[in-house]
C-alpha cells in the first residue's frame, strides 16, 4: 500500500520559492487578456447604446416614431420623420427567407456528411465548405450583381399569374422589373450562411453518442428511422443553435446584401421588389451625414437595433443550449 | 470633339507633372511659368470628404508633393458629411464638400469654417442604352420623371418602356444638388421600383444592367471612356454637358467644389490651397479631369 500523500511527500511537493510566482505569471496574463476583452465589449455596448439613444435624449424624437414606416430624414424636404420600420422589416424579411432557403440544404448536407457520406465524399465536401467560408462577402455580392440580378430580371420579368378555369385569377406575383429585390438578397445570403449552418449542425450530429446509433440499428430500425427518430431529436438543440448563428450572420451582413437589394427605403411589399435593410442603410448614409445631427443619430439608433437583435440571438443560443442537458 | 479635348487634357497632365518636377521645363510645350511660383512648404496634411472632388484633389496633391520634397498631402474620400465633420473636429486639415457647410452643419460649427471654392463640378443625367430617341430633358420633364408623374419613356419621346429611377441616398451631396438645381426642391418618388445606389460606380453598373433606368452621375466620371460607352448622356434644357457650358452657366447642373478649413489656413494647408488656385491646376489639371475652373 503506497500512500501518495505522506507528510514527507507533501513537504517535497510544496512550492519552492518563486514557484508560485512562476505559475502565477501566465495566470495573470490570461486574466488580463480575458478582462480586456470583456472591457472592450462593455465599452462597445455602452458607446453604441449611448449614441443610439441620442435620437431620443438629445433630438427629442419620440420613441414611437422609429416604429413608423416613413423614412424622411432630410429637413430640406419637409418635416423630418425617422421611421425605421422599413429597415427593421427589411432585415427580418431578407433574413427569414434566406433561412428558409438555406436551412434544409445545410441540415441535409450536415446529415449527409455525418451519417451517409463515404470517406472519399467527405474528403471533397469538407475542404469545399472551408473554401466557401473563406470567400469574402463582397465577392458574393458582386456575383449576385453580375449574374443573379440580370438573370432574375431577364427570366421572370413577366410576373406569375395563376388562373383557374372557373375561379379566374387566384394568384398574382409581380415580375422582377429590375432584378434588384428582396429575393436576390435572400438568395445571396442563403449561400453565404450555408457553410456556417452546415458545420455547426455537423458538429451537433457528430456529438450524438455512437451507442444511440448502434442501439437503434440493433433494434432493427433502418438508417432513415434511426436518423428521423433518434439522431435528429437528440441533435435538435445543436441544429437550432446553428440556425440562430446563421440568422445572426445574415442579419449583420451589409455589403453583399446592399449590392443586390436596390436599397429602396420603403416598407417591403413583394419578394420581387427592392427594399432596404438596417445594415445597408447605415453603410449608404454614414459618409454623408455629420456627427451629432439627428440624421446620424438615427443611424446610430439603427446600430442599436441591430445590436439588440444580435444580443437576443446570443441569449436564444444560450437558452437552447441549456435545454440540451435535459435530453 | 470631346475625344480631342481629352487627348489634349492628357498631354496637359503629363506636362504639369513634368514641369512640376522641374526636370524638362525647356522642352515642355505647356505653359510652365506657374511652376516657379509653386510655394513649397514642408509638413504633412490630410484632406478628406467628397468622393466627387477626390480625383481632382488627389491629382493636385500628387503634382504638388512631386514638386515639393518634404510635403505630404494625403487625400481621403468618405463623403461630404465625413469631410465636414472631420474638419470641424480637427481630425483633418481640409474638409472637401460638394455642398455648403451651412446646409449640413449646425450654425456655430459652420461659422468656424472658412470656405475655399477650388473648382466647379458638373453632373450629367444618364440612361440605359435601350432608351433610344431621348437626347434631351427639360427641367419640367425631369421634375415629372423624378417625382413619379411620368413613368414611361413614351411620354418624353422615347420607347414604350417603364422608367426605373435610380436615386442616391437622401444624405448624398449629388442628390441634394440635383434636387436644388433641377427639381426646384420637389421631393423624389421613392416607392415602387425605385432603386438607391451610393456611388458613381454602383450607379453606372446598375444603369448598364437595368432596362429603362435613369440617374445622375458626376461629369468627370461619365467622361471616362470606359463608362461613357455603357451610358446615354442627356442634354439638359437643350444644353450639352461641356466644361465651357458649365463655366458660362448655360448648363445649369454644375456647382462649386468646396475645400473647408477650420479657421484661416496656414503653413502647408495654405500653400496647398494656393496651389489649387494656381494656373497649373486651374488651367491645365482641372479641364483635363473634366472639371470647370473656379469662378473668378
Amino acid at each position: 500500500m503506497v500512500h501518495l500523500a505522506t507528510p514527507d511527500r507533501r513537504a517535497s511537493l510544496r512550492a519552492r520559492p518563486g514557484f508560485r510566482e512562476r505559475i502565477d505569471l501566465p495566470r495573470r496574463v490570461v486574466f488580463v487578456a480575458a478582462a480586456s476583452m470583456i472591457g472592450v465589449v462593455v465599452l462597445l455596448l455602452a458607446f453604441i447604446a449611448w449614441q443610439g439613444l441620442q435620437l431620443f435624449l438629445k433630438d427629442g424624437i419620440p420613441i414611437t416614431q422609429i416604429f413608423s414606416a416613413e423614412w424622411q430624414p432630410d429637413r430640406m424636404s419637409g418635416t423630418v420623420n425617422f421611421g425605421l420600420l422599413p429597415f427593421i422589416a427589411g432585415t427580418i424579411f431578407v433574413t427569414v427567407v434566406a433561412l428558409v432557403i438555406s436551412t434544409p440544404l445545410s441540415v441535409g448536407l450536415a446529415l449527409f456528411l455525418s451519417e451517409v457520406a463515404p470517406q472519399w465524399a467527405k474528403a471533397i465536401v469538407q475542404p469545399a465548405l472551408e473554401i466557401f467560408v473563406g470567400i469574402p462577402s463582397v465577392v458574393w455580392g458582386w456575383l449576385g450583381l453580375t449574374i443573379l440580378v440580370p438573370f432574375l430580371s431577364d427570366t421572370f420579368q413577366q410576373g406569375l399569374v395563376v388562373s383557374l378555369p372557373v375561379l379566374g385569377e387566384v394568384f398574382r406575383a409581380p415580375g422582377f422589373r429590375t432584378g434588384f429585390s428582396w429575393l436576390a438578397g435572400s438568395l445571396v445570403l442563403s449561400i453565404m450562411i450555408l457553410p456556417t449552418v452546415t458545420s455547426v449542425s455537423y458538429d451537433a450530429f457528430r456529438a450524438v453518442p455512437q451507442e444511440l446509433r448502434t442501439g437503434s440499428l440493433a433494434l432493427g430500425t433502418t438508417r432513415w428511422q434511426a436518423i428521423r427518430h433518434i439522431l435528429v431529436p437528440a441533435a435538435l438543440p445543436g441544429v437550432l443553435t446553428a440556425v440562430v448563428l446563421g440568422m445572426t450572420r445574415a442579419a449583420g451582413e451589409a455589403l453583399a446584401v446592399q449590392m443586390v437589394i436596390g436599397s429602396s427605403p420603403v416598407f417591403p411589399r413583394a419578394i420581387t421588389q427592392p427594399l432596404s435593410t438596417l445594415t445597408s442603410q447605415i453603410t449608404l448614409e454614414m459618409g454623408n451625414t455629420v456627427f451629432g445631427e439627428p440624421w446620424q443619430d438615427a443611424l446610430w439608433t439603427m446600430s442599436l437595433v441591430l445590436l439588440v437583435i444580435s444580443i437576443t440571438s446570443v441569449v436564444l443560443v444560450r437558452v437552447i443550449n441549456s435545454r440540451r442537458i435535459a435530453l | 470633339m470631346l475625344n480631342g479635348t481629352r487627348r489634349l487634357g492628357g498631354l496637359a497632365i503629363a506636362a504639369t507633372i513634368l514641369a512640376a518636377a522641374c526636370s524638362s521645363a525647356g522642352t515642355s510645350p505647356a505653359p510652365t511659368a506657374a511652376t516657379s511660383a509653386t510655394n513649397c512648404v514642408t509638413g504633412s496634411i490630410t484632406a478628406a470628404g467628397s468622393t466627387a472632388l477626390q480625383p481632382l484633389i488627389d491629382a493636385a496633391a500628387k503634382a504638388y508633393t512631386k514638386a515639393c520634397a518634404g510635403a505630404t498631402v494625403t487625400v481621403n474620400g468618405g463623403g461630404s458629411g465625413t469631410g465636414l465633420s472631420q474638419v470641424v473636429q480637427g481630425a483633418v486639415q481640409i474638409g472637401n464638400s460638394d455642398i455648403t457647410a451651412g446646409s449640413k452643419l449646425a450654425t456655430p460649427d459652420a461659422n468656424k469654417l472658412v470656405d475655399h471654392i477650388v473648382a466647379k463640378q458638373g453632373w450629367i443625367v444618364v440612361t440605359n442604352k435601350d432608351v433610344t430617341g431621348v437626347t434631351n430633358l427639360t427641367t419640367q420633364q425631369s421634375i415629372d420623371i423624378w417625382t413619379g408623374k411620368i413613368t414611361n419613356w413614351k411620354a418624353v419621346g422615347g420607347p414604350d418602356k417603364a422608367i426605373v429611377l435610380i436615386l442616391r441616398p437622401a444624405s448624398s451631396g449629388t442628390r441634394s444638388t440635383y434636387k436644388k438645381l433641377v427639381l426646384s426642391g420637389a421631393n423624389e418618388a421613392t416607392g415602387g421600383e425605385t432603386l438607391t445606389e451610393d456611388s458613381n460606380g454602383a450607379i453606372t453598373t446598375a444603369i448598364s444592367k437595368t432596362p429603362g433606368s435613369i440617374s445622375v452621375i458626376g461629369f468627370a466620371y461619365y467622361n471616362d471612356p470606359a463608362n461613357k460607352s455603357l451610358l446615354n448622356g442627356l442634354q439638359l434644357n437643350g444644353a450639352d454637358a461641356t466644361i465651357a457650358n458649365m463655366s458660362t452657366g448655360t448648363y445649369k447642373l454644375a456647382a462649386d467644389g468646396h475645400m473647408y478649413t477650420n479657421g484661416q489656413p496656414a503653413g502647408l494647408t495654405k500653400a496647398f490651397l494656393d496651389y489649387m488656385m494656381s494656373a497649373d491646376v486651374q488651367t491645365n489639371l482641372i479641364p483635363s479631369l473634366s472639371y470647370a475652373p473656379a469662378a473668378k
